[in-house]
């Protein structure tokens, strides 16, 4: 194990971490949208939304990430949509977590006692208003937890865009790797910081959590 | 440029090999990583401290990494103590321990919610503990995480994409090399996406085949 190396090349590891929590960040901001928009059109009560909705589920889920990051980055250009690499990777990895956030948030939203709609809408409330001011505040509860683990998938995804050439974390391990032939110590390195991520993030959520527990 | 999806026919039998390496290593993975699962899951729930605490380390560096990064690691790393891996093995085991610590998981909690009784009744019917755990706790904890294995199974299969990296003939790298030739990338990735999704759904379901075949026997 060689320390003196790991002491001099962290700098840059920490540096290109930037990176990999700005992808993040910027993924996962996308990603609930995405999964908004896509929960409430499979909760639609029109058939083509929910069968667009199902659709986007369906098939972003059940194809490769990383096909979906090389279709927007490498096959974009020619349906006229010229990405750079980390505006594609943003953007494939945001629309790949939206699917699986989708699921996340209507099964939230669904897991609501059903008689909570029952009885706002027997007191007159519209169904939008029944959504916004019973369902969503209940539902939203439900989901910290499920949504914190798309979260801690998606840090770990963001690895993915290396492959389309984003000087990320595993990039500049790969690069390290490369050039150092010191592959466990980059591993290491690289490791680490991907766990702290992990790790704050998750403390993040839990606080979250223990906030929205009803009192 | 423009779409043209003429050039397509001329690499399927190309493409269909490469599905069938997909399909080979995600089931190679899968059976390891199944396996694996039950062994680290027994591990984490009976072994002496000893022995529990490096393999705990591991999962945690398993579950907290990229699984891309881990491919490379044993790919790339363990050259260096002199372990000359072919990148299929490489794949099938940097994918099967990937999982194994995912299924490890859900396979202790499935161990825990076997009813004491089960483990209680077995040991004074006179089997040993191993016995008991192996016989009788271990088969049922199985059975009721089947579900939840099956949906690591199906992200297994998407995750296979990334041995392409360490150069393993699959579909997502031989579709590169038919892109390399034609210069058609928007074409032959959704060709590959549109396999993986049929090989996706043929996994499904044959799971949910094996899960209700399974319900049926309990």
């Amino acid at each position: 194990m060689d320390f003196e190396l790991i002491l001099r090349v962290y700098p840059y590891f920490l540096e290109a971490a930037l990176v990999t929590i700005q992808l993040s960040i910027l993924s996962i901001a996308l990603g609930l949208v995405c999964g908004g928009l896509g929960a409430a059109a499979r909760l639609s009560r029109s058939s083509i939304l929910r069968f667009i909705g199902a659709a986007y589920v369906s098939v972003i889920r059940g194809t490769p990430a990383l096909i979906q990051l090389f279709i927007l980055y490498f096959g974009g250009p020619q349906v006229g949509i010229q990405l750079d690499a980390f505006e594609a990777g943003v953007i494939g990895l945001g629309i790949n977590i939206g699917a699986y956030m989708t699921e996340t948030i209507r099964g939230a939203i669904i897991a609501v006692d059903k008689g909570q709609t029952e009885a706002s809408r027997t007191l007159g409330m519209g169904r939008w208003q029944t959504m916004q001011k019973v369902i969503l505040p209940q539902a939203a509860r439900l989901m910290i937890r499920p949504l914190g683990v798309n979260i801690n998938a998606q840090i770990k995804g963001t690895a993915l865009v290396a492959a389309i050439s984003v000087v990320e974390l595993t990039y500049t391990a790969q690069r390290y790797i490369g050039s150092t032939y010191k592959p466990f110590e980059m591993f290491l390195l690289a490791g680490l910081i991907y766990m702290m991520l992990i790790y704050v993030t998750g403390l993040g959520i839990s606080w979250l959590d223990r906030r929205a527990v009803i009192k | 440029m423009g779409l043209d999806f003429s050039v397509v026919p001329g690499y399927l039998d190309a493409l269909f090999l490469g599905a069938l390496w997909t399909i080979a290593i995600t089931l190679s993975a899968a059976v390891l990583s199944f396996f694996g699962g039950i062994g680290l899951a027994v591990i984490a729930l009976y072994a002496p401290l000893v022995i529990r605490l490096p393999f705990r380390l591991f999962a945690w560096l398993f579950m907290g990494t990229p699984l891309l990064l881990q491919l490379f690691l044993i790919y790339f790393g363990l050259i260096e103590i002199g372990v000359d891996l072919p990148a299929f093995v490489a794949g099938v085991i940097g994918l099967g321990l990937h999982y194994a610590v995912y299924n490890s998981d859900i396979i202790q909690a499935g161990i825990l919610a076997v009813d004491k009784g089960q483990h209680e009744g077995a040991r004074t019917l006179g089997l040993s503990k191993v016995q008991t755990i192996r016989k009788i706790v271990v088969p049922q904890a199985v059975n009721t995480v089947l579900p939840p294995i099956g949906n690591n199974m199906i992200a297994l299969l998407k995750d296979s994409a990334l041995v392409s990296v360490i150069g393993v003939a699959e579909l997502t790298l031989t579709s590169q090399l038919a892109i390399s030739k034609t210069f058609r990338p928007f074409e032959f990735y959704l060709a590959a996406a549109a396999f993986y999704y049929v090989i996706n759904l043929g996994l499904e379901f044959g799971l949910r085949r094996i899960e209700r075949r399974i319900q049926i026997s309990r």
